[in-house]
């Protein structure tokens, strides 16, 4: 099941004109925020398929920098995202590909600071809900069919036997979980679907957990 | 991930064996799935609803989208009922002027509740504030209105699509009229069947409907498929109360619905590269609104 909730269909409440278009792109600029864990300095945008053909038209440029300033789909700011973008110093820059991606509605966006940089494909699946397919170049094999959480932290032994015991502890029972990494001891990634809808405190109790640097999550 | 019906055929044997309305079905499977209490998941419907209101309140003071291709129709079309003119009748017209106020609104990038999407956004609440003015509902019953939309949607979004770049029109403004109807079918009194027997109806007649924004807006032909999107909703609801039934079952209705939009050509399906987008206007229209850098490249790569 691709869509769980009564309020992915009536819903998001979101500055128009376009779900897929403009709510979706907010949605997968936030989620690369949270996933950096603060403000970036820079963004490149990549756009292909629909987004690269259409993007202007729909707002989806204001809403990816809306979503990269950690907006929600109905903040009104979205449409001033430019503007508050550059008062805050962020540069961006947008790129439209020719490519041909798997699926008509994909960005991809790398955004970074003086320490560090992330890179994030996420997928726009309509009526504002979207999917992160790559991330720092780990293909994210998610069945769509659970809540999944994304955990990134630092390679170390233990972290992962911690994360899933926090999980088993809100008597939750994991579906489906990867784990991968860039290099030895450097940046790591967990990503875990979970049986049921969880909630803040379980977020929290993760975030609080030594060596996990971010924690977030694709449910709506 | 455990849900109560993922089919129109399980979730009205649900509502039927179990004796409750659609919309009820719908709240318990939601509470089934995000661990939610009723009281949350009602106040947040309800929250959707004030926005809809909001903006077809906002649609009909009248209202410009910053390419100036729309606005201002919903209220020419209010003027039009007053002068107890209309042909197709006030509730239709009332319907379709909600309708395309709340489109106005999205086009304008004001804020709306997408049903089930922002380019779709109009339909759904067009019909009820239009259905509000004659069967009087409570606001509990407005709330249901959205819930028993959300339920048919939940299956057209599961099992075929709600995105007009996958699956063209037929998926966005035509899933919003058929969820519209089975909505004011169980408002009207009908029973749960009727309300699926009213969404088969017209979706039926949305099918093999292309997405083809001019200049890549939701603005042409959108706001006004969503005008006709309403009143297709309020006309397949009465046929459906009158005691017509869809001799394709709804499920299959929507299967054929997701196969027409996997076959439909990508110039068809939110590109803006076919249909009325390449029409000679409005490819005009497109260099006039993004210079012609824009509408040149376009046509290279096309």
């Amino acid at each position: 099941m691709k869509y769980r909730s009564v309020f992915e269909i009536i819903g998001p409440v979101m500055i128009g004109p376009s779900s897929s278009h403009t709510a979706g792109a907010a949605r997968i600029g936030r989620v690369a925020r949270d996933l950096f864990g603060r403000q970036p300095e820079w963004a490149k945008i990549y756009l292909y398929g629909s987004f690269a053909e259409t993007y202007k038209g729909h707002g989806t440029d204001v809403a990816i920098i809306g979503g990269l300033l950690d907006y929600d789909t109905f903040d009104e700011r979205i449409k001033t995202s430019f503007e508050d973008a550059a008062a805050l110093g962020m540069t961006f820059e947008f790129i439209p590909e020719e490519e041909e991606a798997e699926h008509p509605n994909t960005a991809k966006i790398v955004i970074g600071d003086s320490q560090g940089e992330m890179e994030l494909v996420g997928i726009s699946i309509g009526g504002g809900t979207m999917e992160v397919t790559e991330l720092n170049g780990f293909p994210l094999r998610l069945s769509g069919h659970f809540p999944a959480l994304l955990v990134v932290h630092d390679d170390r032994a233990g972290v992962i036997a911690n994360v899933s015991n926090a999980i088993a502890s809100q008597g939750m029972n994991i579906a489906h979980m990867e784990v991968g990494r860039k290099e030895k001891g450097k940046m790591a990634l967990m990503v875990i679907e979970v049986d049921q809808m969880f909630d803040e405190t379980l977020l929290d109790e993760l975030k609080s957990l030594p060596n996990v640097t971010q924690v977030s999550t694709l449910a709506n | 991930m455990e849900v109560l019906f993922s089919s129109v055929k399980e979730l009205v044997t649900l509502a039927e064996t179990q004796n409750k309305p659609i919309s009820e079905i719908m709240i318990e499977q939601e509470m089934l799935i995000t661990k939610r209490s009723r009281e949350e998941i009602i106040a947040q419907m309800d929250n959707n609803l004030t926005v809809m209101e909001s903006a077809v309140e906002q649609g009909l003071q009248g209202v410009k989208s910053t390419s100036g291709l729309t606005g201002g129709d919903a209220v020419l079309i209010q003027n039009y009922i007053k002068t107890g003119k209309s042909l197709s009748g006030d509730l239709i017209l009332d319907a379709v002027s909600k309708a395309v106020a709340t489109n106005e609104v999205n086009a304008a990038m004001g804020m709306i509740c997408a049903t089930p999407t922002a380019g779709a956004a109009g339909i759904v609440p067009g019909t009820l504030f239009a259905v509000k003015e004659k069967l009087n509902p409570t606001r509990e019953q407005m709330v249901n209105y959205l819930f028993t939309s959300g339920a048919f949607g939940f299956v057209v979004a599961n099992n075929a699509s709600i995105s007009g770049a996958a699956g063209g029109c037929q998926a966005e403004t035509g899933s919003a009229a058929s969820m519209a109807a089975a909505a004011i079918v169980e408002m009207a009194g009908g029973t749960p069947q009727q309300s699926a027997e009213a969404f088969s109806i017209v979706m039926k007649n949305m099918l093999g409907l292309v997405c083809d924004p001019v200049a890549g807006l939701v603005e042409v032909p959108c706001v006004k498929r969503n005008a006709m999107g309403a009143a297709k909703a309020l006309v397949g609801a009465d046929m459906a109360l009158a005691g017509v039934v869809s001799r394709i079952p709804t499920d299959e209705v929507i299967e054929a619905m997701h196969r027409i939009g996997q076959t439909m050509p990508s110039a068809l399906r939110e590109t803006a590269k076919g249909g009325l987008a390449a029409t000679p206007t409005g490819k005009w229209l497109e260099a006039k609104i993004f210079g012609k850098d824009r509408a040149v490249n376009d046509t290279v790569n096309s």
